[in-house]
């Protein structure tokens, strides 16, 4: 029987398994919005395309599917940008697909058109214009093949309205056939055999975690090799949640505002295990001096990663799930030096919790004001061990990274590559869409809340209960601090001044407003959200000029850490 | 230093701008690009010049393996090839420099495909090089135009890249 290309495009979504999709209608997707109505396919109608994006970026980092967004040609298309560059730098697979012009007006300033393929070249994995609605039912298998193998990334389908509405007959491809995409999944035995060999000849390893090990589900294989070897892990920013923070040997994040005691191990380390990492210079800091004195064993399933920002003595191509459990294999043949090796590593292990004890995660705690990092602790006391935390982007973002001590791989959902600020709030939603039932909090700054506050509209709609926490400082703190650090205290455009209620916000939108302004009101509001049915905002009034430390200064070594204001 | 690649991809309309937009997006330069179908008409042959150290030349060709529309990437570094380019000159000639310009296009064994009273336009195939002395040789007589296609190549030796693997 012959379907129309917006019946393809459909039946093909639930070929694939797609529950739920984000999205905003126009003039150009409208024949797909009718059909809508006829397939069993939950849709969200987002307040604006970039939430809309950064909807299904949570719902796929919660859950490990590929999230899927729809948007209409035009100005539809072009506010998808920053959600598409967003999951891009993040690796997050999407399926984005934006309405286009007829056909026959492409390329025509049409109303309404974009060369939206153009566009988001640069930001996507890959990207389709569909001419012919023949080739449509191979292409979206495609692009959901492309979007969550290998290194797994954004796909654009851009769908002109004449192919929406032609029709042929509909057969869903079995398989894929690509010429030029064949990801290597497993890694070489002798890489592998010779990574073993610089392991147990280590004296000072350190295991430094990238996101990588999120995207392929590794988080049980790194934990068994870490314990295997009894050495530290320290982790980036993306890959906060994938080791448990409460284990002996997790060392939390390294970097910019990571731990002293990362940054040190990382200093005086012999041998770097780099998994699924890209050396990002916000974790390296000064190249010249990272790592000095280690050999690096660079691990990754995108080529293109490896040797691109540091020097590395033994690269591995493949999918970390494989390359781990093939190494703690390879180990397991060697039990007596691998018995050796971890009597080795017990005084590298002392001399980390030398600077553990010295330089701990820490605060100056107050009982007259509200210090944000004390508003996450009590976060982190009072939430469930599985909620799933997503933020915006700035100083309660690193905080939420140093306090909340992630223990279960997708609960910390954050814009790492891009530093999305507007981010966390539409990818709560995305989340709490695919997790009814869980716990889903946002922690917020209230510059970044106001990128996306539209969508607190699609969280009450919808019935989805986040629950949102605004560390209100009324300053972007983040670029306050640089301000504060390295101009000389002149806050030009970084005072938030305006005092806006948030507790009444709130309740424009038919949601639940609460507030505290001292240290002794915290736990009741935290509780109380949490008590609360439905969408909640927590505005917490916290200490001003408070300061995210440790911190490298941009530029610096990890080794010329400042430790207090 | 300079390095020459040879890029076999499919033949569908934008992959030229995704591989350019690839070497832009990067900062690298692409010094010259020829593109066309191949034998087998869905997969087109990019010969493209560009320059840079090992490391830029390692990223620049894992960044082109990794574009979903390439089959597969050559570099000609180190290897011996064989290295054609096509230019059609247009030069005075007036009554006194005809002599030379033909004395010239004979010596380099090219050859003239139209003639005007005034000019000769000569065709001539080549390594790069032997066009660049031809270049400089009709220079002082008054070139009008000049167009180069930039090199293609092919590995010598009697193996070759059909296609599928
Ligand atoms: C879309 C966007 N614009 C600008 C920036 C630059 N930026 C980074 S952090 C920051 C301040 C964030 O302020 P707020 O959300 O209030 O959080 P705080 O740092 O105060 O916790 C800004 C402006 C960004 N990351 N993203």
């Amino acid at each position: 029987m012959k379907k129309t290309g917006s019946q393809i495009l459909l039946e093909s979504l639930v070929l694939e398994g797609v529950d739920t999709v984000f999205g905003y209608p126009g003039g150009t997707v409208i024949n797909i919005y009718n059909d809508l109505m006829d397939y069993p396919i939950k849709h969200i109608l987002n307040r604006h395309e970039q939430g809309a994006v950064h909807a299904a970026d949570g719902y796929a980092r919660a859950t490990g599917k590929v999230g899927v967004a729809i948007a209409t040609s035009g100005p539809g298309a072009t506010n998808t940008i920053t959600g598409i560059a967003t999951a891009y730098m993040d690796s997050i697979p999407l399926v984005v697909i934006t309405g286009q012009v007829p056909t026959a007006l492409i390329g025509n300033d049409a109303f309404q058109e974009a060369d939206i393929i153009g566009i988001t070249r640069p930001i996507t994995k890959h990207n389709y214009l569909v001419k012919d609605v023949k080739d449509l039912a191979r292409i979206i298998k495609q692009a959901f093949y492309i979007a969550r193998t290998g290194r797994p990334g954004p796909v654009v389908i851009d769908l002109p309205k004449d192919v929406q509405m032609a029709s042929t007959k509909f057969e869903y491809p079995e398989t894929v056939e690509i010429r030029g995409y064949k990801p290597t999944y497993s890694g070489n035995p002798r890489q592998i055999e010779k990574a073993v060999k610089m392991i147990l000849a280590a004296k000072k390893p350190v295991i430094y975690v990238g996101g990588g090990v999120t995207l392929s589900d590794a988080s049980n294989e790194l934990l068994g090799f870490a314990e295997t070897i009894q050495a530290p892990v320290t982790t980036t920013l993306m890959a906060m949640a994938s080791f448990p923070r409460n284990n002996p040997l997790s060392l939390g994040m390294l970097g910019m505002h990571g731990t002293y005691y990362a940054n040190m191990a990382i200093t005086h380390s012999d041998l770097l295990i780099a998994v699924g990492a890209r050396f990002d210079d916000r974790v390296t800091g000064k190249i010249a001096t990272f790592a000095p004195h280690a050999k690096i064993i660079h691990i990754d399933i995108d080529p293109t990663s490896i040797k691109k920002n540091v020097r590395v003595d033994l690269p591995i191509v493949g999918d970390l799930k494989d390359v781990l459990q093939k190494m703690v294999a390879d180990l397991g043949g060697h039990a007596d030096k691998v018995k050796e090796l971890v009597a080795t590593l017990a005084p590298w292990r002392q001399e980390i919790d030398g600077w553990k004890a010295k330089h701990p995660m820490a605060y100056q705690a107050s009982d007259k004001i509200i210090k944000p990092q004390y508003v996450i602790e009590k976060l982190r006391e009072l939430s469930n061990d599985d909620a799933i935390v997503t933020t915006e982007v700035g100083q309660h973002q690193m905080w939420t990274a140093q306090f909340f001590e992630f223990r279960q791989p997708r609960t910390f959902l954050t814009s790492g590559g891009l530093g999305t600020m507007g981010y966390g709030l539409p990818a709560a939603l995305g989340a709490q869409a695919a997790f009814p039932e869980r716990q889903v909090i946002d922690i917020s700054g209230d510059g970044s809340f106001q990128m996306n506050s539209q969508e607190l509209a699609t969280l009450v709609q919808y019935r989805l209960p986040v629950k949102i926490v605004i560390l209100n400082n009324n300053f972007l703190g983040m670029v306050r601090q640089w301000q504060q650090l390295f101009f000389d205290r002149r806050y030009s455009q970084t005072c938030m001044e305006l005092p806006i209620d948030f507790v009444k916000l709130a309740e424009a939108y038919g949601a639940t407003g609460l507030r505290a302004t001292s240290p002794d009101e915290v736990e009741e509001v935290i509780k109380q959200a949490f008590a609360t049915p439905g969408p909640v905002i927590m505005e917490f009034k916290v200490a001003r000029e408070e300061n995210v430390l440790p911190m490298v200064p941009a530029g610096a070594g990890l080794n010329e850490m400042v430790l207090a204001s | 230093m300079k390095h020459t690649i040879s890029v076999l991809v499919e033949n569908e309309f934008g992959v030229l701008t995704r591989v350019a937009g690839l070497f832009s997006g990067r900062g690298f330069n692409i010094e010259s690009l020829s593109v066309a179908p191949t034998l087998d008409p869905s997969i087109s042959r990019m010969t493209i010049l560009t320059r840079g150290d090992d490391q830029i030349l390692e990223q620049i060709t894992k960044q082109l393996n990794k574009l979903i529309d390439t089959i597969k990437v050559i570099d000609f570094t180190g290897q011996d090839f064989i290295e054609r380019e096509m230019a059609l000159i247009k030069v005075t000639a007036e009554e006194e420099t005809r002599a030379e310009v033909l004395r010239i296009v004979d010596i380099f064994r090219a050859k003239v495909v139209d003639v005007t009273p005034r000019s000769y336009t000569v065709e001539i195939t080549g390594a790069p090089a032997k066009i660049d002395a031809i270049v400089e040789l009709l220079r002082p007589l008054g070139i009008k135009e000049l167009v180069r296609s930039g090199p293609v190549v092919l590995g010598r030796g009697s193996k070759g890249w059909k296609g599928a693997e």
